[in-house]
């Protein structure tokens, strides 16, 4: 078999697999349009910054403190601000999700001060979502701090200089903004739904339909016959990640500071174990509904869920952690959010890629195996 | 007809359970990633590495890193011995906070002044930084309050009135993530068996050609959507009740509302979805187009649905979007019911959104499939 031979069949297959790409509309909705879609989705839609959470503030009495504090409530850029005379009158918007909870500045609140006694500030939140309800405990605190500081600086109150101070200083993303970490993030996601669902259901309707036998009965090898189907996908993908990462850093203004021959490594990195993924569950299942179920399953929703793009995988218990370790997408989010924000830092991106590659040449291994074994 | 009816749902039911493979991936994947995700996705921060840089060494450098270490929010403390040092450790994530303490950081404490901790933040967290760096705050109050105690011994200063938040957690008093994942799983997992069971079923008649046989058979239009319609419907409700089962009883979640409304919201729910699912197919020419066009709307309606992210959150006009969502109503039913014995107009206000979906979606796979019929 001549060398020359070999590369002329991958080419011709190569052909015929981009053809197939190319003809079939729901192949460039999902490698064009649904990235870029996503892509704003997770930019514009998925945001943990907090802002005008909708809250209840009730004033039992008017008196000056009470009025002011509210005031400095209704101030604050963390909430939006209804007001009420009885918290009877919060509590129902609050069960019906209109109100996320309800700061209540009790009627003898003004007396107390003026004594010097401690003064009470009830907040109550909604825990049916506990991640609002974290958030306005921690930012009606920052309010009643702050409105105590102004108040003890104004000679309202007696001034303490803090004994302990703290001093903080945000690197990488200095304004804290979930859209700088979320968006580098979610290219793992795009990434994980045109290499994994897209190759799984191609090959599987191909095995679906006895095309793969067909292909077998060529000369070509099961490499060839993998490489080729594989090459396509692997250049589509590349394709839509240089077009998010252009869309993050010019359209959605997130900084990109690592250069993109490191972007080229760790995408490269990433896809191998993402078609391997691919290969392997349409070798096994053969069939496009069983297909995208375990690929929706063991692809695409642990890429968002597992991969510590949305959730802390340090937060996780830790058997779940450990299951983290087999998602590739997890050492590309790790990766991706410091190319873009951290700059190359090599010892992290070299870190990630070893399991990468590993966990890719494992799906490799399979697929080759499952393949032959289907001929026999 | 109703014979000719009950027939073709039988059918249906039974094309998509009788391979045995198809009926596994049905059931198991959404149970395991029930309890797989319920306790993954969380935005709880804790078990967070610290670097500690402690050029003090000084009694209250220590009692504050003391302090640190014996919360819920700290994992490990990895010590270090320069800037340098603390600066790798962040840029190499093996730390999510670096603390500092200056040289005259007790020195400065015991002379009444203000020592200051410096502390480096993670951006690439945003969330847990955010979070992280909240906690971090009031430690830092409760040691500056016990300061000021320990230094005035026998001699406390003018004490100044102190304003004390009362913090109380309405159905949540822990403040139990699960609690909020698995209601909100059972809603998201449902509706994607819901939406691939039925955009599947009319994009594999057409793929396979068995459409033209439905073209001569006497069936009409909307005979063929009630008979596709069913089986989605009983296979999502079913498998909404496994998982509302196992969060009742295995995940231990109070349920405080009505069982019947929930049932009444669960069924408008997959009513919609599979609306949504029979359009999607009846404009699809094979079932890869399906498969993925689930994937492209199913991914928006679960991002847009409130689960992530709170929808109030978002731009007003992905707000207004949020509305034509089935899943963002039902999950506002589902966590309602289970935590908050919703009441019934609570319900109604939610219920109706999704009745008008479904009445649109419906109605508009009927006129697809009439276009295709004819």
């Amino acid at each position: 078999m001549s060398g020359s031979g070999r590369a002329r069949r991958l080419r011709a297959l190569v052909r015929k697999e981009t053809y197939q790409v190319l003809r079939d509309p729901s192949s460039i909705l999902i490698a064009f349009v649904l990235p870029v879609v996503l892509l704003f989705l997770f930019g514009y839609a998925v945001s943990l910054d907090v802002r005008g959470v909708p809250i209840g503030v009730v004033v039992e009495r008017d008196s000056g403190p009470a009025v002011d504090l509210a005031a400095a409530f209704s101030a604050s850029r963390y909430f939006d601000v209804s007001w009420a005379r009885d918290r009877r009158e919060v509590t129902p918007r609050i069960v019906a999700g209109e109100l996320r909870g309800m700061v209540v500045i009790p009627a003898e609140f003004a007396a107390r001060l003026a004594v010097g006694q401690d003064a009470p500030v009830q907040v109550i939140t909604d825990g049916a979502s506990p991640n609002n309800a974290s958030f306005i405990a921690l930012y009606a605190t920052g309010v009643l701090r702050t409105w105590l500081a102004g108040r003890a600086a104004s000679g309202e109150a007696p001034a303490a200089e803090p004994a302990v101070a703290l001093e903080p200083r945000v690197w990488f993303n200095p304004e804290l903004e979930s859209r700088a970490t979320i968006t580098p993030g979610s290219i793992a996601i795009v990434m994980t739904m045109i290499g994994t669902l897209l190759t799984a259901l191609v090959v599987a309707r191909e095995w679906e339909r006895g095309t793969m036998e067909a292909l077998f009965s060529t000369p070509a090898s099961i490499v060839e016959i993998l490489a080729g189907k594989l090459l396509p996908y692997f250049v589509l993908a590349l394709g839509a990640t240089f077009a998010c990462a252009l869309i993050a850093r010019h359209v959605m203004g997130v900084p990109l500071r690592g250069s993109w021959l490191a972007l080229l490594m760790l995408s490269c990195g990433f896809l191998f174990p993402a078609l391997g993924q691919g290969l392997v569950i349409s070798a096994l299942t053969r069939n496009q509904f069983v297909a995208s179920q375990v690929a929706l399953f063991s692809g695409f929703l642990p890429a968002l869920l597992l991969s510590g793009f949305l959730f802390e995988i340090d937060s996780m218990p830790t058997p779940i952690q450990w299951l983290t370790h087999v998602v590739p997408a997890r050492y590309f989010v790790t990766g991706l959010t410091t190319l873009f924000l951290a700059g190359d830092v090599w010892p992290v991106f070299f870190a990630q890629m070893g399991p990468m590659l590993a966990i890719g040449a494992a799906f490799f291994l399979v697929a080759v195996r499952t393949t032959r074994k289907r001929l026999d | 007809m109703r014979q000719r009816l009950i027939a073709q749902i039988v059918k249906e039911l039974l094309l998509v359970l009788r391979d045995p493979r198809s009926r596994m991936v049905l059931i198991g994947p959404p149970l395991a990633q029930l309890f797989i995700f319920a306790f993954a996705a969380t935005l709880e921060v804790k078990s967070v590495a610290v670097a500690v840089l402690d050029e003090d060494a000084g009694s209250w450098s220590q009692e504050l890193v003391h302090r640190v270490a014996a919360t819920d929010l700290v994992r490990e403390l990895v010590p270090v011995s320069s800037g340098a040092a603390l600066r790798a450790a962040i840029e190499e994530r093996r730390a999510l906070l670096g603390l500092r303490l200056p040289q005259d950081f007790s020195r400065l404490i015991e002379a009444g002044g203000t020592g200051t901790a410096q502390v480096i933040v993670d951006g690439r967290s945003a969330n847990a930084g955010q979070i992280a760096l909240g906690y971090l705050e009031t430690i830092v109050a409760g040691l500056g309050h016990d300061v000021v105690l320990e230094l005035h011994r026998g001699n406390p200063p003018r004490p100044g009135a102190a304003v004390t938040v009362q913090l109380r957690h309405w159905f949540n008093p822990n403040l139990e993530y699960i609690w909020f994942t698995v209601p909100s799983l059972v809603g998201i997992l449902s509706m994607f068996s819901a939406l691939l069971v039925t955009a599947l079923s009319i994009a594999r008649e057409r793929e396979l050609g068995t459409f033209d046989q439905l073209r001569v058979s006497p069936a009409g239009a909307t005979e063929i959507i009630v008979a596709k319609s069913v089986p989605a419907l009983i296979i999502g409700t079913a498998l909404g009740t496994v998982m509302l089962m196992a969060g009742i009883w295995i995940f231990r979640i109070p349920f405080t509302g009505s069982l019947a409304l929930l049932y009444g919201g669960l069924l408008l729910f997959m009513l919609s979805a599979v609306g949504v699912g029979l359009v999607l197919s009846s404009v699809s020419r094979t079932q890869q187009q399906a498969i993925l066009g689930t994937f492209a709307l199913g991914v928006p309606l679960v991002l847009l649905s409130g689960f992530a992210t709170p929808v109030e959150n978002m731009p007003t006009a992905l707000q207004w979007a949020a509305e034509l969502n089935p899943l963002k109503h039902f999950l506002v039913i589902v966590q309602g019911s289970f935590l908050k014995d919703l009441p019934a107009t609570a319900v109604a206000a939610s219920a109706w959104p999704m009745a008008a979906i479904a009445a649109v979606t419906l109605s508009a796979a009927v006129v697809a499939v009439r276009v295709r019929l004819d």
